[in-house]
């Protein structure tokens, strides 16, 4: 490995350089990579075949549709909420922005088993509405519903945690000049705005898919885990690691390792390619 | 009216037409779609944050003052909260140092694969938490590769309190590093510079030059994997062994008082836990500040 002090850096000892980078790729193989590396081995531990049918086993792939389902309703609610949010706090003055801005930071700072359970005190059986629900047949906790529920709380913030201060930067002038040109609002929106921001939008959207998909706590307190019907595919992963059957959920659990990859390999592209589109790099 | 009738008719039309709107909320703006965007994004915040939020922090008085009290200082439950705050306290210590190392190489110094160990800080955020739950189990455990290398020497990692601290220290490490990496970018090497003409040696920049300025984001890094640690479910049960009263941790506290539906106890616990999470964290911003007064004076 060759390593070289930045031409600015002021580490004068190589040999201190060589060591810190040698601890620093210690620390990230063995504490970071090699839970990534056990996943896939033991995925194929019992070989190709094996892993095959564990990942077309029927619960496995109703596993992935609920998944798909789940991620297909609350991401688009949570972009579409973003950019409302989003619009609203960047480009106007009013009072109580503050407040609403810690609002929407909270659900980053619950944990993700509280934001199940509060959808259980509002909906689940002795829940606030949980009469009326029965009453009136409508299942919430312990079904698609409430799978969905806790995952919009859960991955709440992401898009809109992106376009604010990227927003904010930006200031409105070319929208009041498009305005002040004739155009109207949905024109300035389309034309001047949504292109000034697609690249974060998209960022944010990648990093909320991630995590709606890859959910775990939230959902596995509404789900009730019924197999085949009520199981996200991290939920299948424990269903089936609890009854031992390990390549199964290796299995099942590289599938979502291999959504992880694919979600860091395309949000470090963005990174490096519109780094200064991006409110990210600019935050902190 | 009166006022109008005195003013010639085409003026008086420019003045009604620019007229700002005048309220004490919200400033005037050429801009539309303020009442639209902000209906959609109150309503939804409503719906999915605020009143949840309502029910976790009116559910466990149905148990009145003293029945909260009972139910958190249950034996069971004072020691999963213990359990979980003291642990998520000491593996957020432990980021500290390593996030220090890795910001430090992956700013400092050019190396091959520099940029693909940058962006790989960020895989324990990618994985998900049952994936990185399940995986940290089969390496600790005694018949894993680092589990059997401990048990060797006579420690026990997995299904012990040692290896849920190593999870959140897996959880917690992104946002350290992360938090410090903008801030060692942009550290002025002048002053270090000027500090090695002074005469000082590697250790005392690093102590009394880099440290103190690096201060305020270690603490915001270090805070943050505090508080993903303390909630942390998915990357932790799965490693625990989740014995009552030994390494049991709150969040699955809750989700087992839910399956005996026992609702006003899961919420207090829930309550508890964002009271605490909330209360460390202010008393952090505080620190941080006076951390940020001292390193401008």
């Amino acid at each position: 490995m060759t390593v070289a002090a930045r031409p600015v850096s002021s580490a004068r000892l190589p040999g201190l350089a060589v060591l810190l980078v040698v601890a620093s790729a210690l620390v990230m193989g063995l504490l970071v990579l090699l839970p990534l590396f056990v996943v896939f081995r033991d995925a194929f531990d019992k070989g190709l075949g094996k892993y095959l049918a564990a990942i077309t086993d029927p619960d496995a792939i109703s596993a992935v549709k609920l998944t798909l389902l789940v991620a297909g309703i609350a991401v688009p609610l949570n972009a579409a909420f973003g950019v409302a949010a989003a619009w609203c706090i960047a480009k106007f003055e009013f009072r109580g922005k503050s407040a609403l801005l810690t609002l929407i930071d909270l659900p980053f700072s619950m944990s993700p088993v509280v934001s199940g359970l509060v959808w259980v005190l509002l909906f689940g059986a002795q829940g606030w509405f949980g009469t009326w629900l029965i009453d009136h047949d409508v299942k919430i906790i312990f079904a698609t519903t409430g799978l969905v529920l806790a995952t919009i709380l859960v991955t709440f913030p992401f898009v809109a945690r992106e376009l604010i201060p990227l927003m904010q930067d930006q200031g409105s002038d070319e929208e009041a000049a498009a305005l002040t040109l004739g155009a109207g609002g949905f024109t300035t929106f389309f034309r001047i705005t949504l292109p000034n921001i697609r690249w974060a939008l998209l960022y944010g959207v990648l990093l909320c898919n991630a995590r709606a998909m890859g959910e775990f706590g939230a959902v596995s307190v509404v789900s009730g885990h019924i197999r085949g019907l009520t199981t996200t595919l991290p939920l299948h992963v424990e269903v089936l690691y609890n009854d031992y059957d390990f390549v199964g959920a290796f299995a099942a659990a590289s599938l979502l390792a291999s959504l992880g990859l694919v979600t860091l390999v395309l949000k470090t592209g963005l990174e490096w390619r519109h780094s200064g589109e991006l409110a990210a790099n600019r935050r902190h | 009216m009166t006022d109008q009738a005195i003013l010639p008719p085409a003026s008086a039309g420019l003045a009604a037409a620019s007229r700002p709107r005048r309220s004490p909320w919200v400033e005037h703006s050429i801009l539309p779609g303020f009442g639209v965007s902000l209906g959609i994004t109150l309503t939804y915040l409503g719906a999915i944050v605020v009143l949840p939020l309502i029910a976790l922090a009116v559910r466990p008085w149905e148990l009145g003052l003293s029945g909260v009290w009972h139910a958190l200082a249950a034996p069971r439950v004072a020691a999963a909260l213990r359990l979980s705050f003291g642990l998520s306290a000491l593996a957020a210590l432990l980021n500290a140092p390593l996030g220090i190392l890795l910001a430090w190489t992956l700013t400092r110094y050019e190396f091959r694969g520099r940029r693909i160990l940058d962006a790989l800080v960020d895989l324990p955020f990618a994985l998900p938490t049952a994936v990185a739950g399940i995986a940290l189990t089969a390496i600790y455990a005694p018949t894993g590769p680092l589990g059997a290398l401990a048990a060797k020497v006579g420690i026990k990692t997995a299904y012990s309190p040692l290896g849920i601290f190593i999870a959140l220290v897996f959880i917690g490490l992104p946002f350290v590093v992360r938090s410090l990496q903008p801030v060692l970018q942009d550290l002025d090497r002048e002053v270090e510079e000027a500090a090695t003409t002074l005469g000082a040696n590697a250790l005392q920049r690093a102590v009394r030059v880099i440290l103190p300025t690096l201060a305020p984001s270690l603490i915001s890094g270090v805070s943050l994997a505090f508080a993903r640690a303390v909630g942390e479910y998915g990357s932790v049960v799965f490693i625990a062994g989740n014995l009552p009263g030994k390494t049991e941790i709150a969040p699955l506290l809750i989700v087992i008082k839910l399956e005996q539906y026992d609702y006003a106890g899961a919420a207090a616990v829930g309550l508890a836990m964002v009271a605490i999470s909330f209360g460390s964290l202010v008393a952090i911003n505080a620190l941080q500040l006076r951390f940020a007064r001292r390193g401008k004076a």
